[in-house]
């Protein structure tokens, strides 16, 4: 078990402090610390639309490639070079975020268990990122490019794969060939391919997964590189001259700091630094960990293969097969455990988790064994029945947000659920009837969500919006909703005053 | 329930971390200038990829030899395929500043040897000796070159062979 004081844990919550900052400016929906892999995907877009215009105009030929940029920037700064800007800087800031959202994961512990194919697929991309980056540089063939070819080659070359140097294409300046340059376009235009089919791969078991971040977040973003490209626009540093070392670059430090780096150690310490990384990022998903939690279990009689489990899984976890009762059209949901995160939303998308069934055990079509619903009905209706205040209050909450145990007292009855997603929309309704005053609903913030759609999901379910939902007979002003980050108590008791204020 | 906030200090503050963002993204594509070289210096690459020798001579097969082979694969001579590493030594105004023997390439060893080596001098006048051997005899070096070359700062002085223009070149 980690220590509370690891290095991990101190950085976790140095970046949850960050995180909080930013929800104050942008609120936790937008939060960009929340959608660092959608903005990875916006930048993208925008590197792959700059990109097919700069290909468009580009004179692919040794003699031909620095004259046809150069002038983009001079000759057509309003939208060549504008985009030329955008194309690199979106560059950078791709490799920002990904960074970001790599030290983000890894800080919140998400690389193993049912998160570990999405690690395992998205740790190699960085390598794909740099590669196409850095080749990009070669394009435009002014003296930044040529530093990065050599540097490129004296560092490929110290790989036993090439019988003839590859340092030998840039002796002179007639060593670099119209051919090559060929090969200089094929790298920036097949990585980015190769990237963007691992990036698909890397979100291949997420439900809905984010592939574009919220319009604000989007414009927002896409303004600031934009207001940048026209600010600070990037021009071409002197034509390549094979016959003089360049002096000093404006070095492009994001995608370009391995030269420095191999030039001021070796190739062989930078490829050996390179490879104990890789080799850190694929065996953390197969360091030891405690026991993962019991996965969502199916009850064949209880299941109607109504598809809502299917439909609400973030994970997809569940499929849905032809169930063994054999009638026509029937079907039955499947769990796979390789997949399931054990987080209950499952049953709370389920339509016979609802309290009102009669029957002295309440079965459902999926639960969670460590949780069951009959458990949690069983203990809302003993809790209000031991409650002697007149007016009582239900409060629901989940275990990865403000511990809602503690606001227990004499007019309070708590539940903690895995996490709010969990929860059957009917409960709220079953708690008033069952001599409850109100019902306050609490879990994480928007975008917060330990396991991404359950606050989504139970926000719609309460406003009617997405099934199973509470019924519009259900008197709205005696039912109370907070999402609170982590740790701030102070939301959900003053959400708790609220409802008491009104009934109490 | 939480929505965005819209206070407009929560606009000015996302205005600033909005920008705040855009300066480190110009900042760092840029800055700080990287000096490959010192601005006295010049570099000289040695660099070459050559065939050496065959590490033995061809020699007649004789008729008992040629007799065990088909007789579609009866050459009267055998050569064998292995070449011999190339040994290169490079002295800069009389100090010695490299010496590699390049092994073959290739899993048979009978690819060309190759060599690359950056080495930084200051800029000026410079002696420049460069001995290259490509085969098993017993004698010294087969090529050699001495020469003195003026060197700008920031000048590549490439070393390399090519047999064509009767060995070590410099350019």
């Amino acid at each position: 078990m980690e220590p509370a004081g690891s290095p991990r844990r101190r950085a976790l919550a140095a970046f949850e402090a960050l995180e909080r900052a930013f929800d104050a400016a942008f609120g936790s929906a937008g939060n960009p610390l929340r959608h660092l892999g959608a903005l990875g995907f916006l930048f993208f877009w925008l590197l792959a639309g700059s990109g097919i215009y700069l290909y468009a105009v580009l004179d692919t030929s040794a003699a031909g490639a620095y004259r046809s940029i150069d002038e983009l920037s001079r000759g057509q700064w309003y939208l060549g070079g504008l985009l030329r800007s955008l194309h690199r800087y979106s560059a950078d800031a791709f490799v920002v975020v990904m960074l970001a959202h790599l030290l983000r994961e890894f800080l919140l512990g998400r690389y193993s268990g049912f998160r570990r194919f999405s690690w395992l697929t998205g740790a190699p991309l960085p390598l794909f990122v740099f590669a196409c980056g850095i080749g990009g540089f070669w394009l435009n063939w002014d003296q930044l490019g040529q530093l990065s070819a050599l540097a490129t080659a004296e560092l490929l070359d110290w790989l036993p794969f090439f019988a003839s140097p590859l340092t030998r294409n840039f002796l002179e300046a007639q060593s670099v060939s119209d051919r090559l340059f060929s090969l200089f376009v094929f790298v920036h235009l097949g990585v980015p391919l190769l990237l963007l089919f691992g990036l698909w791969f890397h979100i291949q078991r997420i439900a809905r997964a984010e592939v574009f971040p919220p319009r604000a977040l989007a414009i927002g973003a896409s303004t600031a590189l934009i207001a940048l490209s026209l600010a600070a626009p990037v021009m071409s540093q002197g034509p390549a001259d094979l016959s003089v070392v360049p002096g000093p670059l404006a070095m492009d430090w994001f995608l370009l700091f391995v030269h420095p780096l191999a030039h001021a150690t070796s190739a062989g310490a930078t490829w050996a630094l390179f490879g104990v990384a890789m080799l850190w990022l694929f065996a953390l998903p197969f360091l030891p960990r405690p026991a993962p939690p019991a996965i969502a279990k199916v009850d064949p009689d209880n299941c109607n293969g109504c598809r809502r489990c299917f439909d609400d899984c973030p994970y997809a976890a569940i499929t849905m097969r032809a169930h063994p009762n054999g009638k026509a059209g029937r079907q039955l949901a499947v769990v796979d455990a390789d997949l399931c995160a054990s987080c209950g939303i499952c049953v709370g998308s389920c339509p016979s988790s609802t309290p009102f069934r009669s029957g002295a055990q309440l079965l459902t079509g999926i639960d969670m064994p460590q949780l069951p619903v009959d458990a949690l009905r069983t203990k809302l209706e003993q809790g209000l029945a031991a409650l002697k205040a007149n007016h009582k209050i239900v409060v629901i909450g989940c275990d990865h947000c403000v511990p809602v145990d503690s606001l227990a007292g004499r007019d309070v009855i708590t539940l903690s659920l895995i996490c709010s997603g969990m929860l059957p929309p009917s409960f709220v309704e079953y708690a008033l009837r069952a001599g409850a005053s109100g019902v306050l609903v609490s879990g994480c913030m928007e975008g917060a969500c330990e396991y991404r759609l359950g606050t989504r999901w139970t926000n719609e379910r309460l406003a009617g919006a997405r099934e199973p939902h509470l019924r519009a007979c259900v008197p709205r002003d005696k039912l109370e909703v907070a999402w609170a980050p982590a740790g701030d108590r102070r939301a959900l008791t003053g959400a708790l005053d609220s409802l008491r204020g009104r009934h109490g | 329930m939480d929505k965005p906030a819209i206070k407009p200090l929560a606009w000015l503050a996302q205005g600033a971390l909005y920008a705040l963002f855009a300066i480190a993204i110009g900042t760092f594509s840029g800055w700080p200038a990287y000096h490959h070289l010192a601005a006295d210096q010049a570099l000289i690459k040695l660099s070459f990829s050559h065939s050496g020798k065959l590490v033995s001579e061809c020699r007649p097969l004789s008729p008992a030899e040629l007799a065990k082979l088909p007789p579609n694969m009866r050459a009267p001579m055998k050569c064998p395929r292995e070449r011999v590493a190339v040994l290169v030594e490079l002295d800069i105004d009389g100090v010695p500043a490299a010496r590699h023997s390049a092994p073959p390439s290739g899993l048979s060893k009978d690819g060309a040897s190759a060599v690359y080596r950056r080495l930084p001098v200051a800029a000026g006048v410079h002696r420049i000796s460069v001995r290259l051997k490509d085969s098993a005899s017993a004698a010294g070096f087969d090529y050699s070159r001495d020469e003195s070359v003026s060197l700008r700062p920031a000048q590549v002085l490439v070393i390399d062979f090519d047999a064509e223009k009767g060995g070590i070149t410099l350019r």
